[in-house]
């Protein structure tokens, strides 16, 4: 056993060439395979992670999926607002910890403007429930200032002290400019993943002020109240867009939950945010279904440029089989040397492959993340990588049967003179 | 009396897949020690013989025993070892395996037999010594042992596969047009060496080829094609 074992890899040795291409095709498989399947595992972490703690997402009726996209990744506008009145008294609900208004509708260059108040910066989680951090600044304290999202900062070069204004609505096609009442960055918060990352926020004060003038939409002629006026105005909003809320105690959600839907003065709802990601994901996860078939498809690519690579040579190679059955060979012993062979060049592949995806994070992860949001981290394989892995080394180790199999049938027919 | 080494009986063989037999042969005889000529032009079922022989296949009818063991009693497995115990092959050309050094493919009989492993340490004190002195006597200088077989002439290398179907001392030595591919002078050589060499071990030479030429060298002088009732048959490759 031993001996064929030498034999096997001297004869691979002999043929490094064209093995080592294959076991390059087989290491790009690998790493292609596990790169995907670390882009998906790490977009539907990124999804699930953007908000944590808060217990309860309030909205006025709608889906809770539609309440989820607004709230938390800000995407789409509300149909329905809920009054300024009704998120006092959530706020001053005995069992609710803290709440934070959201209110949406208008837009930076493309990037959603949420405005909310200092809570914001306190009580709002994401991920393993990590609370914002600042790169650099702190949090509004007048009117017209603004925090952004490290995405916002980072793509379009702003830093602390830059002025911007705010378009109206959201969409990047002819949208009014607040321009009259610039806003200056007082902060910019640390990269965390989430669509806080793409998110300029403001206070809700500040809201309340740039549409002072306006009416249905559209700056009101002939009125223009300058920036230093405003705070002769009651700046309170009348309606937020969402609320979040954090609870005492986390067995009074459903309570409230019920409470909230049951409301008579202002029709709202209360959805988990965690139900309603799930919920969500069953929408925007065929994305994720179509990564894993194309990664399995590379995989079956990559085994059959194998399996035909080692049938091609087999053609070489039959006069060095018919050799080794001459000084005794069996035909078990021939299958064995191609079956090894092609079991070796498949586990060598998967390592390099393993090797050549950490390569390629660390030298593109950087770009990877400034560039497409996507963090990824040099790793070892997860488990379930490794049962993937594993069973494309079973599914190596089958094809390099085939190979085997047509060799041993060959060392059968062709006597100890191949007819080739 | 002499013991006949091979004995054929009334074989008639077909390759998988052909209606028609490639080998019909009613008696075939080697005796120990003997050095036999087979005329076997392209077409007489020469390779068939020497696989049937060679336990490689086995007949659909008849008997072949080698050294009294007849072949078709045991299985396809100890018709494997059998044949390495106590047969070498040398072939047309292309006999060496490329990327082994020139003692590891004398040396190759013995890694599959245990039986070769010990004659060929009863003649040297290491299976390498034994390997050296073999090529030694086969007119294979010590200065060609380390190159990679690729780079040895033709005529080398048929040396290097007389010396590995030596080693061990096998019972027969089956030689397939081993010389067919040398020039004319070489030929007579290379036959003066194989013929010395078998004499020496005490095998019984087969040599098989379609040059009459060579046939003076043996006493014993065989045409395959009129052994073989079926060789009118087989299609002309």
């Amino acid at each position: 056993m031993s001996m064929l074992i030498r034999l096997a890899a001297r004869s691979a040795w002999n043929r490094r060439f064209t093995l080592g291409l294959i076991l390059l095709a087989i290491a790009l498989s690998t790493t292609l395979l596990l790169g995907i399947e670390r882009i998906r595992h790490d977009v539907r972490e990124s999804f699930s992670q953007s908000v944590s703690g808060t217990d309860l997402v309030v909205g006025a009726r709608t889906s809770s999926v539609q309440l989820m996209l607004y709230a938390i990744f800000h995407i789409g506008g509300a149909t329905n607002n809920i009054g300024w009145d009704s998120a006092q008294k959530l706020a001053h609900n005995p069992a609710v910890a803290w709440t934070i208004p959201l209110s949406l509708g208008d837009s930076h260059r493309g990037f959603p403007v949420l405005a909310t108040n200092g809570d914001y910066f306190t009580h709002f989680h994401y991920g393993d429930k990590q609370p914002l951090r600042f790169t650099a600044g702190q949090p509004f304290h007048n009117v017209f200032q603004t925090v952004l999202g490290a995405d916002v900062a980072h793509q379009l070069h702003y830093k602390i002290g830059d002025k911007i204004t705010l378009s109206h609505g959201s969409g990047d096609a002819h949208l009014t400019e607040h321009a009259d009442k610039p806003f200056v960055i007082s902060g910019i918060l640390a990269n965390t993943g989430t669509p806080v990352d793409r998110t300029v926020h403001i206070g809700l004060d500040a809201m309340e002020a740039i549409h002072l003038d306006w009416e249905g939409g559209a700056p009101i002629k002939g009125l223009m109240i300058p920036s230093e006026m405003v705070k002769k105005f009651d700046l309170t909003p009348k309606t937020v867009t969402a609320v979040l809320v954090g609870l005492k105690n986390r067995a009074s959600v459903f309570a409230l939950q019920r409470d909230i839907a049951d409301d008579k003065d202002d029709p709202q709802m209360a959805v988990l945010p965690g139900v309603a990601l799930d919920e969500l994901w069953q929408v925007v996860g065929i994305g994720e279904k179509v990564l894993l078939a194309v990664s399995g498809m590379v995989v079956v690519v990559g085994l059959a440029g194998l399996v035909s690579s080692i049938l091609a040579s087999l053609g070489e190679r039959r006069r060095e089989l018919a050799i080794l059955r001459s000084v005794g060979a069996h035909p078990i012993d021939i299958f064995f040397l191609l079956a090894l062979e092609g079991f070796v060049v498949m586990l060598v592949g998967v390592l390099l492959g393993i090797v050549l995806l950490n390569v390629v994070i660390l030298l593109l992860g950087p770009f990877l993340t400034s560039e497409f949001g996507i963090t990824l981290h040099p790793a070892l394989p997860t488990k379930e990588e490794l049962l993937l892995l594993l069973w494309t080394v079973i599914g190596g180790l089958m094809a390099s049967l085939l190979p085997g199999l047509r060799a041993y049938r060959l060392s059968l027919s062709d006597g100890l003179t191949p007819k080739v | 009396m002499s013991e006949a080494v091979i004995n054929v009986e009334n074989v008639s063989f077909s390759w998988p897949g052909q209606s028609a037999p490639t080998l019909q042969m009613d008696a075939f005889k080697v005796e120990r020690q003997d050095q036999v000529f087979i005329a076997g032009p392209s077409g007489s079922g020469k390779s068939t013989l020497l696989a049937l022989i060679g336990g490689i296949v086995v007949p659909q009818r008849g008997t072949i025993a080698i050294l009294g063991t007849e072949l078709h009693s045991i299985s396809a497995s100890a018709r494997d070892q059998f044949r390495v115990d106590h047969i070498g092959f040398i072939f047309q050309q292309f006999n060496l395996i490329p990327y082994l050094s020139i003692l590891d493919n004398v040396l190759l009989p013995c890694q599959f037999s245990r039986y070769r492993r010990q004659r060929a340490l009863a003649q040297g004190t290491t299976l390498r010594s034994a390997a050296e002195s073999l090529l030694r006597s086969l007119d294979l200088a010590p200065a060609l042992w380390s190159r990679p077989v690729t780079q040895l002439s033709i005529g080398q290398q048929q040396r290097v596969a007389a010396a590995r179907a030596l080693i061990g001392q096998p019972e027969i030595i089956v030689a397939d047009e081993p010389t067919s591919a040398l020039d004319a002078d070489r030929q007579q050589r290379f036959l003066d060496l194989m013929q010395r060499e078998c004499e020496q071990a005490c095998s019984t030479l087969l040599f098989v080829s379609h040059d009459q030429r060579l046939a003076s060298r043996f006493s014993h002088r065989l045409a395959l094609n009129e052994l073989n009732h079926a060789a009118h048959l087989e299609d002309q490759v």
